[in-house]
């Protein structure tokens, strides 16, 4: 069916409002679900919802959805309440008792669908569009409900924010503010069976709770903020919800549930690759980069000491530079490595190559580049002594994390600091290109003479 | 002679489940076993799609492959940042859809339905036989069951003490050299075949059910692991003989009914169990009482 003609149905269009309102309230609810770390609660109330339903079919025969939402409701309650019960009274762990809990009532539900569909009163079918989910199956007054519901849940969510956020990330500390948490806490709860029962219809028993899981996980990739999180979440599950319901109309057949949860973890996976600054993409690039830029400073500093070493033990001595070797040796790296970095520091102007024999080519320090690696190996030896002498210096407030260590310092740390590395005879020494100028310009004869 | 089947397939499915269950609820990993019950569907698919038949191997393979793809990613995203919970949401959300699409979209060529899917067909394990050779040796779902069994038995038995160790404290096993990544993946793989060898019977949900339940009612039972196994295993049984009874007074699924019967049991150790069962523990606090008084 084209898409467009589905689109100017008026029937298609109510379905359509009530798979945004869904993905809204559940995208919006998953967030605090998310961060409270009861993803996967969702799962058990919607499994639980499955006996509810069955039996309010077997008690009044009707469908109505209104009735099915209370059905459901009380089962999920009960399912909750089983839970916290099992894993508060015995030994048993919280994730257990969930899928214990899960698993009974579906079976349990189960037991009462095929009771029902065997027994077959004619008027059963449709019940089981509750397993995976049926859009199409959605009338006026089903919708109507579902926008009740959701508006519900959306007002609510709105003027209880700040509880809920306090609820989200510091419980202890509400309680300590003289928020009534417990009651807070079974209110989201109670919220969430709500936005999980009115789901039931469009995604399904089975799938509903990646309606409140996926979306908010996708927008946790985007932002750090709650208030754009849950914007961005329940956009992300209206999205979803559209997305579903349209490409389900396109087959017959197709279910709406795992089209839905489909479209959700589509965006799901491109938050997870390609988000800006928590994206797979975006953390190996930053990988990569810091990778090569630790490899460089480290080639830059084995130079430097190389350098050091070549001045204090022979300082008359004939000077070529070094080769990538000798400095992979000094650094502990593999010598391909220290030589694409090596070309790397001489497109930055930090290196040069003076010499070249026959085997390999050997390197030295520009004037900037000597600059440079002074600044490189103060700092490291700064953070070696601060870390040798922690004792000394565990009064200070200094972020280990921090590139830099001079800069956290006071100047009378700072100068202690320097006097100890003179002290242990690590003072970096080669600052200043005027010092060791003959080591930079060697003349072009191989090598130089003092 | 067809209810004998029935009991005694689902008894092998609902043993083999109970006894990798109880390895499962010790490392607290019962919902990482639900979220591969439901994510190897599309390994299923996929392995009727690619062989055309209803053969026992190529299934298992697809399952174990997906199952472990499974562990794999959830343990993926949970390093990459999303909290463990969200992360096997998410992941088996996403592979239980991809099932329920391909089933749908190759209905023709899949003999599966939904229904079947989320709650099996033990009730015709009699009528498909296994042909070898000429002979009728019996229904083949029960040669499936029962040989997932014997070789989860025969490894678990071979390194019972390493998962033993492993199940119980992770970081010494770590400690003295057991390599407890290998281990959990071979937990794994071990419970995505009795997963799939119980597919066809019990359906995808119903096996986190025989995984979780009887377990989690010997762990009410007992101390000891090796006895929480066999309790395990005969709450298993039991319930599906009961279940299968239970089924047939109320014409109704089997496989839901060994669940029911399941939780009811579940239920009894719950409030009646010796250590710590409700009952019992209301007694012991009610002696602290009176003797405090």
């Amino acid at each position: 069916m084209n898409i467009w003609l589905a689109l100017q149905d008026p029937n298609t269009q109510w379905v359509l409002m009530g798979c945004v309102l869904l993905g809204i309230s559940s995208g919006v609810l998953g967030c605090f679900a998310f961060l409270r770390g009861r993803s996967l609660v969702g799962d058990a109330l919607a499994h639980a919802a499955l006996p509810g339903v069955c039996l309010v079919y077997l008690l009044t025969g009707s469908k109505s959805i209104g009735l099915f939402l209370i059905g459901a409701g009380v089962a999920g309650l009960l399912a909750t309440y089983c839970i916290t019960a099992i894993s508060r009274h015995t030994r048993i762990k919280e994730d257990t008792s969930l899928a214990l809990t899960l698993s009974v009532f579906f079976g349990v539900g189960i037991v009462l669908l095929t009771h029902i569909q065997h027994s077959a009163s004619g008027n059963q079918s449709g019940l089981d569009k509750f397993l995976f989910g049926q859009a199409a199956s959605l009338v006026f007054t089903d919708v109507i409900t579902i926008m009740l519901v959701a508006a519900v849940l959306i007002v609510i969510t709105a003027l209880l924010f700040k509880e809920f956020t306090l609820l989200s990330f510091d419980p202890g500390f509400g309680r300590g503010l003289g928020f009534p948490m417990g009651l807070l806490d079974g209110l989201l709860m109670l919220m969430l069976l709500m936005s999980v029962v009115i789901g039931l219809q469009a995604v399904g028993v089975v799938l509903v709770a990646a309606m409140l899981i996926a979306p908010a996980v996708t927008a946790r990739y985007w932002t750090d903020k709650l208030s754009k999180m849950v914007l961005l979440s329940g956009f992300f599950g209206a999205l979803s919800g559209v997305l579903g319901t349209l490409i389900s109309t396109q087959q017959e057949n197709l279910p709406t549930g795992p089209t839905i949860v489909l479209s959700a973890t589509a965006f799901f996976l491109f938050s997870l690759l390609f988000s800006p600054r928590r994206g797979v993409l975006a953390r190996m690039a930053r990988f990569l980069r810091m990778r090569k830029k630790v490899l460089r400073e480290d080639v830059m500093q084995a130079l430097y000491e190389r350098l050091e070493e070549q001045t204090k033990s022979r300082p008359t001595s004939v000077y070529h530079g070094f080769g990538a070797e000798q400095l992979a040796q000094k650094c502990g790296k593999r010598a391909t490595a220290v030589r694409k970095a090596l070309y790397d520091l001489q497109k930055l102007a930090f290196v040069s190559e003076p010499s070249r024999t026959e085997v390999e080519t050997l390197w030295t320090f520009t004037p900037e580049g000597l600059k440079e690696a002074h600044r490189l190996v103060l700092n490291q030896r700064l953070w070696d002594l601060y870390h040798m002498n922690q004792n000394q210096y565990h009064s200070l407030e200094i972020d280990v994390n921090q590139e830099e260590l001079a800069p956290q310092l006071s100047d009378a740390t700072l100068s202690l600091m320097l006097a100890q590395l003179n002290a242990y005879d690590l003072t970096p020494r080669l600052s200043d290109h005027h010092s060791v100028s003959h080591l930079l310009h060697p003349s072009k004869q191989g090598g130089l003479s003092l | 002679m067809n209810s004998f089947w029935i009991i005694l397939t689902g008894s092998l499915v609902a043993a083999s489940c109970g006894f990798l269950g109880c390895f499962l609820i010790l490392r607290r990993m019962a919902m990482l076993g639900d979220a591969i019950s439901h994510a190897i569907l599309p390994g299923i698919v996929l392995a009727f799609l690619f062989s055309g038949s209803r053969e026992i191997l190529p299934m298992l393979m697809g399952a174990a492959i997906i199952g472990l793809i499974t562990v794999f990613i959830v343990q993926m995203l949970h390093q990459s940042g999303v909290k463990s919970d969200a992360a096997i949401g998410v992941t088996f959300t996403a592979l239980f859809s991809v099932g329920v699409v391909l089933v749908s979209l190759y209905t023709q060529q899949v003999d599966l339905d939904l229904d079947c899917v989320l709650y099996g067909e033990i009730a015709y394990v009699p009528w498909d036989t296994w042909q070898f050779g000429g002979m009728d040796m019996g229904p083949r779902a029960l040669w499936g069951v029962g040989g997932v069994f014997l070789f989860s038995l025969l490894i678990i038995g071979l390194f019972f003490k390493q998962f033993k160790l492993c199940a119980f404290d992770p970081a010494l096993a770590a400690a003295i050299g057991i390599p407890v990544v290998l281990f959990h993946y071979l937990l794994m793989t071990l419970v995505s075949l009795t997963t799939v060898a119980a597919f066809e019977s019990v359906g995808a949900i119903l096996v986190v059910a025989m995984l979780v339940v009887p377990s989690a009612t010997a762990y009410l039972l007992t101390d000891r692991l090796h006895i929480m196994l066999f309790i395990s295993m005969a709450v298993g049984v039991l319930s599906a003989i009961l279940g299968y009874f239970f089924a047939s007074w109320l014409d109704s699924s089997i496989a839901g009914a060994m669940t029911a019967v399941a939780g009811l049991l579940f239920f009894l150790a719950f409030l009646f169990s010796p250590r710590h069962g409700m009952i019992s523990k209301m007694v012991a606090r009610r002696k602290i009482h009176i003797g405090e008084a």
